[in-house]
């Protein structure tokens, strides 16, 4: 079993912003939007982590992502944690061209919150239906 | 036919536990792409748990599937506990033990209930009906102990709302005892068949590095040899103090999944058995009374794979987010890879390996691109598929 918080910490050391180990089985590892994308790689595709799901919130601080990475050899859940500041067009890049499972949970953060994913492949109205009004997302705090 | 035709299936449809639909491109025989669209069945019970309080929304979770409704309360109360400092810190030990023999016997009707239906599809009525009949008993376990036979509500943040009475634990053992008969008698009847066989293996094939890609679950995982379980992995209850296998296959295809299924059930039986001789006396709820602010995540190995709760709590009595992940959301879309290349009389056995339910009226139909000409309706559609078992039964050279 590898120790996976550890090599995740070693690469990243410049760019994580806040690290927290809740349980030893949950850890909670913040980034700037714009180090997802390759944080995400890292997980994936280097240490082999499964992609659970992601859970984007609106606070009242901004868009916050949690992006869960499941390790299942050692029953941890790794979530990579982002705020987006921008609250009238919060926009990331889309983590689907490297994970196919995230293309659907994408598509839900998109139209239920409003968030522009940069580069996904198939960004339409997954849960909503086609002729949804622009503009007005669900799970946004403000109606 | 020359031209090209679309299948559409659904949304309401007998494959599908929920109203999904399907777009099968064919060209000929064979299927070249396929649309999943889903929403059908989007109640959005995440935004509507945010006006519930804590204890309400075990209920409301409850009410996701029909069929897993025990899955679901059970990972979202494991997620408020994680944010209370773990459920094995808070829940009485009696407690775990029932949530263990709620969650594996929900396990058995379940995928006796999708045994039931492959049989069914690929014409072995037989099956379908010997394995609805024996999910009945388990139901009525269910019912002695619950009061429900489908939503039980024994789910509550701190221990469960009701107990197993000790006049309840011999009704239990005797459904087991003959529950194994059962499954013995349908590891025989499917799994040495050699007409299922053939019409099983190779069919539907989601291999390891697919299933990774898609990051699908449960059976359908383990079936392409990915070795996940939640209930070793993230021990919840009492998994972790009792002697039991994962069951993993290599294949990927239809008959893998329900190997795996069908040898699930005697693990789940054995679970069962070994909580009814430990299980303590005792309490069965902590009392919780409030929630502090935090976060914390709750996943439960559903029958379908890893069910995932994710709840936020700002200290008030209601959650400020509580994200769901049905293990299903990441399966249904490993489809778009499983079914093709498929013949349509596989596809819809290969749509239906991964979760089916008969709850849905029959809607399928073939339609004529060019035209919109009615082609084959739904039932033509499971004939296809029977058909094609007793084109194999022939050439076989079995008529019974």
């Amino acid at each position: 079993m590898e120790d996976v918080l550890g090599r995740i910490r070693e690469k990243f050391y410049e760019q994580i912003i806040k690290y927290e180990e809740k349980s030893p089985r949950r850890v909670y590892i913040e980034f700037a939007p714009q180090n997802i994308p390759e944080a995400v790689k890292f997980l994936f595709r280097d240490l082999n982590l499964r992609f659970a799901t992601a859970t984007a919130i609106d606070t009242p601080l901004g868009i916050e992502i949690l992006y869960h990475f499941s390790y299942d050899p050692k029953g941890q859940m790794v979530s990579l944690r982002t705020f987006i500041t921008d609250k009238k067009h919060p926009q990331i890049e889309s983590i689907a061209p490297i994970i196919k499972g995230a293309e659907w949970i994408e598509r839900e953060m998109w139209e239920m919150l409003g968030i522009n994913l940069i580069g996904h492949p198939n960004l339409k109205h997954l849960l909503l239906i086609d002729d949804w009004p622009e503009g007005k997302f669900p799970l946004r705090k403000e109606k | 036919m020359s031209h090209k035709v679309v299948i559409p299936i659904g949304p309401y449809h007998p494959l599908q536990e929920e109203p999904e639909f399907f777009r099968l491109y064919v060209d000929g025989e064979k299927v070249t792409d396929i649309d999943i669209v889903i929403g059908y069945m989007h109640r959005g019970i995440e935004e509507l748990s945010e006006h519930k309080h804590f204890d309400q929304s075990a209920f409301l979770v409850e009410r996701i599937c029909g069929i897993c409704s025990s899955s679901h309360p059970y990972a979202y109360v494991l997620a408020v506990e994680d944010i209370l400092g773990g459920e094995k810190n808070i829940v009485p030990e009696r407690a775990l033990y029932i949530r263990t023999i709620v969650e594996e016997l929900q396990r058995i009707h379940s995928h006796l209930l999708w045994l039931g239906l492959a049989g069914h599809f690929i014409g072995y009525n037989t099956v379908w009906m010997w394995a609805w009949k024996y999910r009945e008993p388990v139901l009525d376990c269910f019912e002695m102990f619950s009061g429900n036979r489908q939503h039980y509500g024994m789910s509550k943040i701190g221990g469960v709302r009701r107990d197993i009475k000790d006049e309840d634990v011999p009704v239990l053992k005797k459904t087991l005892d003959e529950l194994v008969r059962a499954v013995d008698m349908f590891k025989g009847a499917v799994m040495d068949d050699p007409v299922i066989q053939a019409r099983l293996k190779g069919v539907g094939i989601l291999n390891k590095n697919q299933a990774i890609e898609w990051c699908a679950v449960g059976p359908t995982a383990r079936a392409a040899g990915v070795n996940i379980d939640v209930r070793r992995d993230d021990p919840y209850g009492v998994f972790d103090r009792l002697s039991w296998n994962v069951i993993v296959e290599t294949d990927g295809d239809v008959f893998a999944k329900t190997k795996v299924r069908i040898l699930e059930m005697y693990e789940s039986i054995n679970i069962i058995r070994q909580c009814l001789e430990k299980m303590p006396k005792g309490e069965i709820d902590a009392n919780i009374k409030d929630i502090p602010p935090g976060e914390g995540i709750g996943r439960v190995e559903a029958p379908r794979g890893e069910c995932y709760h994710y709840v936020r709590s700002d200290g008030t009595n209601r959650p400020v987010r509580h994200k769901i992940r049905a293990p299903s959301f990441m399966n249904v879309a490993s489809n778009k890879v499983a079914a093709v290349g498929q013949t349509i009389s596989d596809a819809t056995l290969t749509l239906a390996a991964v979760d089916p339910c008969y709850c849905c009226t029959e809607r399928v139909i073939v339609l004529d691109k060019n035209t919109d000409k009615k082609l084959m309706n739904g039932w033509d559609l499971i004939k296809l598929s029977q058909k094609k078992t007793e084109d194999l039964k022939k050439a076989m050279g079995d008529n019974g």
